[in-house]
Parts: C-alpha cells; structure tokens; sequence
C-alpha cells in the first residue's frame, strides 16, 4: 500500500493514539490486509510501539495480517443460525473449499471466516460472500452458491 | 490523604486511603500469595491468586487484593474455604501449562494442588504478563508483547527489536515463573525467523 | 438549511413540515432494515420506484424506505398509508400490480395479506396482524413511518421536542430527577438503574465527562439495537444529548460494532444534519449548552460489549476489561467520568421526558418499567423484532406473538441473556418477563436475545456452543476465564463426541465456581451460566450423553447414525440423488440403504425424504440395524399400487 495513501487516512483520523483503531479498519478495509509495513508507519507517526499494535491487529477479528481471498466467504455461526443447523452448512463449505475458518486457500480464491451474528436471524443460517446474503441455507445449496464465483 | 481503619484477618490495620489490600496486608506482615505482581510495574490483576474475601457492609464478594482499594470497616480474610479452592484450582489450571515451575510447585505444596488434575497443555506461558510489562514501563523498549486473544494468546517479541535490545538486556528472564525456558525459547524462535538483511547481533 | 435557534423556532420548523404533508396522501413504505436488505427489499425499492414512474403515479404517491419494521420473518414488508394496508414477503414481481390494483384502483391484493393460520383469515391492517397486535411499540413503532436518512421525517413525528423541553424548560438537576424516578434500567445487559448511574457520573469530581452509546451488541442472535440505530438514529441522538445535558458532559461517543455498516452510515448521516438544524454543536436551540458527538467503529470483539473494554478500546487500545472496582462512571474513559448506555436505553430518554416519569412508572411490573425489545429468533414461526411491556409472560412472546414453533416441534427452551444467560424450559413459560424474574430462573435479561429451542436442540450442545463462543470472544487476560473456559470447552466437546466420564460434572461444576467467582470481568463471571442453567433444567441429558453415549435430540454428529427405515423407504431416490458423498446405495425400486462409513451425517437425506414417508430417521445411543439382504429391498411395484 502506498505511504501517501496510509499518511491520508492518518490525518484524516487524527494522528492521535486514540484513533489507532479507527485508521487500522480503514487500511483493512482499503487494501484487504494489513502489511507489516503500514503497521511500523502507523507505529513510527502515532508514536505508539509496535507490540500494541500487533496486538490490536491480532486481538480484533476485523484485521488480517496475512492477504485474503478474492472472496470472502462469512458463515454465521450466531446461536440463531446455529441452533438452525449452521455447523453442518459450515461443514460443508470447509469439504467443499479445503480451508477451515481464518484460512485462505492457496489460489487466494476464498477465505473463510465464521462470523457471530450478522443479524439477519430470520434468514438463518446465512451464508455471506463478498458481502451478499444467501439466506436459508442448506448444505446441499452450497456448492451451487460457490460455483457462481470465480 | 485520610487514614483507613480495615481489618485484615481478624487484625485492625491502619492503612493510607488509596492503597491496595495487597499493600496493606504487606505492610503489617500479612502475605498474599501472588503471580502476576513485582514492584516496579503497575498491578495487573490477572493471575487472581491474590483473590481475598471482602466484606463491607454485609456483604462479602471476592476481589483481588492487588487492585480492590482499602476501604473504611472493610474486613478481608486472606483465607477461607472458598479462598483456598479457588487458588488450589488456579494453580491446577496453570500447572497444566508449566508442571515443573517452582514459584508454582511451591504455591501447590501449600493448596494442596494436583498438578496432573488437567492434561499438560502445549503452551507453558502462564501469561503473569511479566516479561511484557517490564519490557514496557521499566526497560520502555516494547520488544515483545501479546497477541491474539482467548485462549489463543500468545507473547511475541519483535525480531527486529528483539534482535537489538535484548542480547545484552535478558532482564526478563529471571522473571518468568516458568523459568526463563519460556522467554528465551520465543526470543530464539523470533530472530532465527529474521531475514539476511536485517542488522546482525553483535555476539555469534 | 438554517440552524434552528430557540424551541419556538423548532416548532416552527415542525409546523412547517407537517402543513406540506397530507395524512391522506398515499404513501408506500417499504422495510429497508438489514435483513430486508438481505431479502433483495433494494430490487424492490427499484421495482417501486420505476412502476410509481412508470404509471404517471409520482405526484399523487409517496415512497418511503424506512428501517426495519420487525416481523423480519415475512420481508420485506410493505405498507401502504393511510390505509395501513400491509403486504408481506414481497418481490419485485409483485410490483406492477400493488401499484395498479390497490394504489389505482384501491383494490386489496389477498395473495400477499397475513393469513392467520388457525382461521385462515386474511388480515389487511398492519396493527391487527397478532405478531404486531400484541406488541406495545413504544420505541420502536416509528421505525414504519421514518426514512433513517431523513431528519424532517423524524421532526414530523415530533422528534427533538423532548430536547427542547429538556434545555429550556427544566434544569439539568430536573431531567436527571426525572430519570431517576422513572425507574429506568439498563437495556443492555446488567440492568442497571440508569438515573444512579448518570447521577454518579454527575456528582463525580471532573470538568470533562463522557457520554457514550454502547451499541457493540455483541449477543448472537440479538440485532434490535441494530434496527434501531438504523431505522431511528435521531431517536438515540436526542436521547444522549439530553444524558449529556443532565451529566454535564460535552462529548460523547457512539461505539457501533464494525459488521452494521449500514447503522454506521445512518448515525454518520444523522449526525451531520442534526448539527445542520442546531440540534448538536455549540448553544444547542439557544440553551448555551454545547455538545458533540463521535462515531467510533469497534473491530470484531464481543468483549468490547462490556463497558469497561469498551471504554480501552476508544483510547485506542486492545479491548481488555479493567476491574470496576471504582465504577466506570467516576472514572472511565482517559479515568474521566464516563456514563455508558445502551442503544434501547437512550432511546427511551425522549419519551420519559416528554412524556414523564409517571407515564413510565405505569408501564411494566414493579421492579422492571417500561417495554423491552427482545429480538425472537431461533426456532420460532414468526422471527423478528417485538417490544412489549415488561410482566408479559414467555409464553404470550413466543406463542401469541411469535406464533410458536415451526414444524409442529415441541418447545425445549428460550435462551435469553445471551452467552451470559441461561436456558429457561418448558415449566416456566409462564414466568413474567423481568430484569430479576430472569436472573432467579438461572439466566437474565441481557440485550434482549431471546433464541427459541426445540425438542430437536441438544441443551449439552448449547452449553458446548456458547463456551466455544467465549473461549474465542474472552480477552484472555486472567486465569480463571482463559484457563477454567479452556478446560470446560474440553470437557463437554468430549461429552458431546461420547467421550464423557463419570465425574465431568462435577469438575466442570467446580470450574464453574472457580470462573464465576475469580474472574476479571463479568464476561468470565457470567461465563459458567449457559453451563450451569442446561444442568440445572436438562441434567438428564447429560448423563444420557455421559453414561449411555446417547443424545436424547438426536443431534451430536459422533453419537447419532442416519438410518432409512426399510418398512417405510418407497425407494423414490429423493435422498440417493442429493447425498453429497454418495453414501445411499439403493435404486428406482431398491430400498435404499446408507453406507455409514461414507456417511459424513451431513443430515441431507433426513430433510429431503418426503414427510409421508419418513424413512430416513436419526439414531442414538443403539447400535444401526444391518441393512436388510438385497432380496428383501426390492420393491415389486405391482402388488403395491392401488
């Protein structure tokens, strides 16, 4: 990620360590991960030590210090979802791409991420990718709705 | 600063307001046992084994003597049955991480705590938090920290940090419960995964 | 847009945007909420949008995307004004002829009405569909008539009066009396009595004090704050800015968990036009009070629900809890006084002012006043949000509002106060929902999760659910949490694969006592709960797990076998076809038989058998019956027919 792009969204935050987590989300969000690199910049302009910002980039499920997917697949594993049968759905989707939730798999295709609630419980269990709600799924449905992506 | 009149085991204790149990149980010779405490760092309060029975107004609820602030007609007992338990089940918990600690063989010894209760674990970090906060308010170097959370966190040292400061510095060392096995494994680990390019230390 | 400057000059404003509306001017709304969203509610936006063009309609009809209405099961959801007619689960499909037959020709469309499934009786107003009739929508009501990104909408339903009652006619001691005396308690987890807490922040030594909106509503399965700051931002902003008043602070805080991005646009958006019209900013409607407020987006982790954590992680820092033994409320945020509510709760603060504490008092029992927004989920015929009065029973929410269960099921549990809380069974359903009420039956109010269980839910698997959940969720800081949740999780994942022993029990019992007394923060404290509550209601289906290695729901993966029933198979290869690892061997007239070593007891042929032959059929706790010889599976069709 460019240095110019990561001293924007500081400054547009405030280069105070308050705002650490504030610009952390919008470097994820902009480059999918976090690079070491931007993480020893943040570190270097907001005066804050690096171990603390290891610490936050590991300790919330928002950042990702290794590049993800082309497409992000979310399984919500809330109680909701879960007490409608979302651990098979789950299942499935790890048969059907390889990987086990926090991985990537090799052709950074898809990542899979198990999410704790996304809200949408009437529709459980539900299935996100790339941000799409697939709602009322079922295992066998899942290999039809990953097919569409490439 | 006003003077606080707490009892400490059935004895009176004059204490300054704003000190803890833990320093004023110190202060008249009372022990409480402790893992996550040392002197020149801030109370951390995660080891739990300083938990004392508080008793103010009626009401007893368990704290830890290394945060909870004296309070006037308080009255702690730095034993009982539920104190006791929770230790020995503290100790237990931990002793799956780190059997062969003394600090903590020691500590078993006098809670009678089994150190085979649980399976050994993998990791023998007991996360006294030590080695990371003195790195942080004593050394100020920051060259480890934690990462992650739940029962998936970690301390980790920055190579590169680690690969400048810590050689001559190891102060952390005698620090871990654990016996320095722990911290010098990590630091081992973390600059042996360092790139060609990054500086060289000064020893081999 | 001129800044409003003294509450007369609100109410002119009012004035002036109600004489432009016509009460009887048609008007379309449509639930943009995001599970609505999830719905494809946005193709149906477009679809209306096009048709009320299309059909020269856009002078005489309104249209409307407002937030989440609440019967979330049968979105999206369309009503029509002034009728109040209400369309359910519609498409954009059905577009063109809501237009033409009932915005035309005021023809009601039957097909798309509520039909009561015991009467068969279609229901054409909004208000008398049970799921709503039942409810008292205080707080959430207005979510059907406002667009989120709209503040005149909001002004219209008399948004903002309680705030300029609150800065001219009443002292800020006089609002937090006001609180005080209704009662008011925590809506987001400990219930808390919200006029103690603000008056201690109040009289807590300090210039700068904080305000802050806890809407991190990290509880699986409970999205009601969601809604509302989606649907009714203005209604949380008016609410903090009239705590803020009371305190004495000029700052606060929204902390909006990351996964809402569509409540964090909306509370962005109406941020910045409240401090448009005035309503934030410097000398609020002429008053001389001032006040600001900050969004900050939390970063995936439950932990920051809890008030302390919360407060770590806006200093910037990873979100471990503090101990509280000096309240939050003294010292906080950067040790400052800070007062920290839920989303529910600020959002009652403008109807007890306007509307005063004695209208608030009326409402609800005696120790709990006022509605409580449970978000009803799980297995339930009418999922969705519903607000009623605190004292209703479980079994009017889950059966006269929630329609009961789906399938014929029988109930097992309602789960509430999420990974805090506790399982409540079938005995007491008729327990009066209450702050203390809940706590005495082993669980607790909480957020207002409410996640509904049947006979098919194994209680052992819940337990193992949520210790899976917090083992993930907790900061991992101090021993008896990390440790004990650790060792918990080990022992009922065994219990659930068949590996249980004698004695489990009791040890988890025992790290039960050891988290809930020791602990740093009330996540770990409460971390024993869903463990304690499935022993204390469902004991028997632990041991049945533990000693006979037999899941009485049929559902633990390692301890149930699928089995098709060879009296019942009628070999129709519904199951055959869709078996994603091949595992049935059978044919056209060949009873099917399941391979159980390929078996990856994935379920699918137990879904996909047709009801009126039900052979496919969970086992457990026996041994699976040996397939019958090959002879004996085939079918001669001849002699079965009629």
């Amino acid at each position: 990620m460019k240095n110019d792009k990561i001293d924007r969204i500081i400054d547009k935050h405030g280069c105070e360590p308050s705002s650490l987590i504030q610009i952390l989300l919008e470097i994820q969000s902009e480059n999918h991960w976090l690079p070491k690199e931007a993480l020893e910049k943040v570190s270097k302009k907001l005066k804050v030590p690096l171990s603390r910002i290891q610490h936050i980039a590991t300790f919330y499920k928002a950042f990702s210090l290794v590049p993800k997917g082309r497409h992000e697949i979310h399984i919500c594993m809330g109680t909701a979802c879960h007490v409608r049968g979302a651990p098979r759905v789950l299942d499935t989707v790890k048969d059907l791409t390889g990987i086990k939730p926090g991985e990537t798999d090799l052709d950074l295709k898809f990542s899979l991420e198990t999410v704790n609630c996304l809200g949408c419980c009437a529709l459980g269990p539900v299935m996100e990718v790339d941000g799409k709600h697939h709602g009322r799924m079922v295992p066998a449905m899942t290999a039809d709705v990953l097919r569409n992506y490439d | 600063m006003s003077e606080i009149l707490l009892q400490i085991d059935g004895r009176e204790v004059k204490a300054r307001e704003g000190i803890t149990i833990l320093a004023a149980a110190q202060n008249v010779g009372i022990s409480i046992p402790t893992l996550c405490c040392h002197e020149k760092l801030e109370p951390y309060g995660a080891c739990r084994m300083c938990t004392v029975e508080a008793e103010v107004r009626g009401w007893t609820k368990l704290v830890a003597a290394c945060l909870y602030p004296v309070e006037q007609d308080l009255v702690v007992r730095t034993r009982s049955e539920k104190v006791d338990k929770t230790r020995k089940m503290i100790l237990e918990l931990l002793l799956a991480h780190a059997p062969h600690s003394m600090e903590l063989q020691d500590l078993a010894k006098e809670y009678g705590a089994d150190k085979d209760r649980f399976e050994k674990e993998a990791s023998f970090c007991i996360h006294c938090g030590l080695c990371v906060r003195y790195c942080a308010e004593v050394k100020k170097k920051n060259a480890l920290g934690f990462v992650d959370r739940g029962t998936r966190r970690e301390i980790s040292f920055i190579p590169e940090i680690a690969a400048r400061e810590c050689w001559n510095c190891k102060e952390c060392f005698p620090l871990c419960p654990t016996s320095a096995l722990q911290a010098s494994f990590v630091l081992t680990e973390a600059l042996i995964s360092l790139s060609p390019s990054s500086e060289p230390e000064s020893e081999e | 847009m001129a800044r409003i400057n003294s509450p007369a000059e609100l109410e002119e404003l009012r004035k002036g945007i109600l004489s432009k509306r016509d009460p009887n001017k048609r008007c379309i709304t449509l639930c943009s909420g995001s599970a609505c969203h999830a719905s494809s509610s946005e193709e149906v936006a477009v679809s209306i949008e096009e048709e009320i063009k299309k059909q020269g309609l856009s002078a005489e009809v309104d249209f409307r995307k407002t937030g989440c209405h609440g019967f979330c099961e049968r979105g999206p959801i369309i009503v029509i004004h002034p009728e109040e007619i209400c369309y359910l689960q519609i498409e954009p499909e059905d577009v063109p002829e809501i237009v033409s037959q009932t915005i035309k020709e005021n023809k009601v469309i039957e097909r798309l009405l509520y039909t009561d499934p015991s009467t068969d009786e279609k229901i054409i107003h909004e208000s008398e569909i049970p799921f709503y009739k039942n409810q008292e929508r205080l707080v959430f009501g207005s979510n059907g008539n406002i667009d989120p990104k709209s503040i005149d909408d909001y002004l219209a339903l008399g948004g903002y009066s309680a705030l300029a009652k609150a800065l001219s006619r009443m002292t800020s001691g006089q609002v937090l009396e006001e609180v005080k005396k209704s009662n008011l308690r925590g809506r987001g987890g400990g219930g808390f009595p919200t006029g103690r807490k603000w008056e201690e922040s109040r009289n807590a030594p300090g210039e700068i004090k904080y305000v802050i909106v806890n809407a991190d509503e990290g509880d699986p399965g409970a999205y009601m704050d969601r809604s509302l700051l989606e649907g009714n931002p203005h209604s949380i902003l008016e609410g903090l800015t009239i705590g803020a008043y009371a305190i004495g602070s000029h700052e606060g805080y929204i902390y909006v968990r990351q996964e809402y991005p569509l409540a964090v646009e909306n509370v962005t958006i109406a941020i910045k036009k409240a401090e448009e019209y005035g309503f934030l900013g410097k000398n609020i409607l002429g008053s001389g009070f001032d006040f600001t407020i900050k969004v900050h987006q939390g970063a995936g982790a439950f932990v920051c629900g809890e008030s302390s954590a919360l407060m770590t992680a806006l200093e910037g820092r990873a979100g471990e809890p503090r101990p509280k033994y000096i309240h939050t409320a003294v010292k906080g945020v950067w040790d400052r006084p800070s007062v920290l509510n839920n989303v529910e709760t600020w959002a009652n603060v403008p109807l007890i002012i306007n509307k005063g504490a004695d209208w608030f008092t009326q409402i609800g029992t005696e120790k709990s006043k006022g509605t409580k927004i449970f978000s009803l989920v799980g297995k339930i015929n009418h999922t969705g949000l519903v607000e009623v009065p605190m004292g209703i029973t479980l079994r009017d929410i889950i059966y006269g509002i929630g329609g009961g269960i789906p399938g014929g099921k029988r109930f097992k549990a309602v789960q509430t106060g999420g990974p805090s809380g506790g399982c409540i069974p079938e005995e007491l359903l008729d327990l009066k929902v209450g702050f203390d009420e809940l706590t005495k039956a082993g669980s607790m109010m909480g957020s207002g999760g409410m996640i509904v269980m049947d006979e098919d839910t194994c209680m052992v698997d819940v337990a193992r659910y949520f210790l899976d959940f917090l083992t993930d969720e907790s900061c991992g800081k101090c021993v008896p949490c990390r440790e004990g949740m650790r060792q918990m999780l080990k022992i009922l994942t065994n219990i659930t694969k068949g590996k249980g022993k004698e004695g489990d029990i009791e040890l988890l019992e025992e790290l039960s006592e050891v988290a809930g007394d020791a602990s740093l923060c009330a996540l770990g404290r409460t971390a024993p709960n869903p463990f304690l509550s499935t022993l204390r209601y469902f004991r028997d289906e632990y041991e049945a797990h533990i000693r006979e290695k037999r899941c009485p729901a049929c559902s633990c993966k390692e301890l149930i076998s699928y089995y098709i029933d060879p009296v019942e198979c009628k070999a129709c290869m519904a199951c055959l076809r869709k078996c994603p690892s091949e595992a049935i061997v059978g044919g056209k007239n060949l009873i099917h038989v399941i391979d159980q070593d390929k078996c990856t007891k994935c379920g699918t042929c137990f879904e996909v058998c047709p009801p009126r032959f039900a052979a496919a059929k969970k086992i457990s706790g026996e041994p699976v019956p040996s397939p019958i010889p090959l002879e004996a599976r085939v079918i001669v069709r001849e002699s079965k027919e009629k």
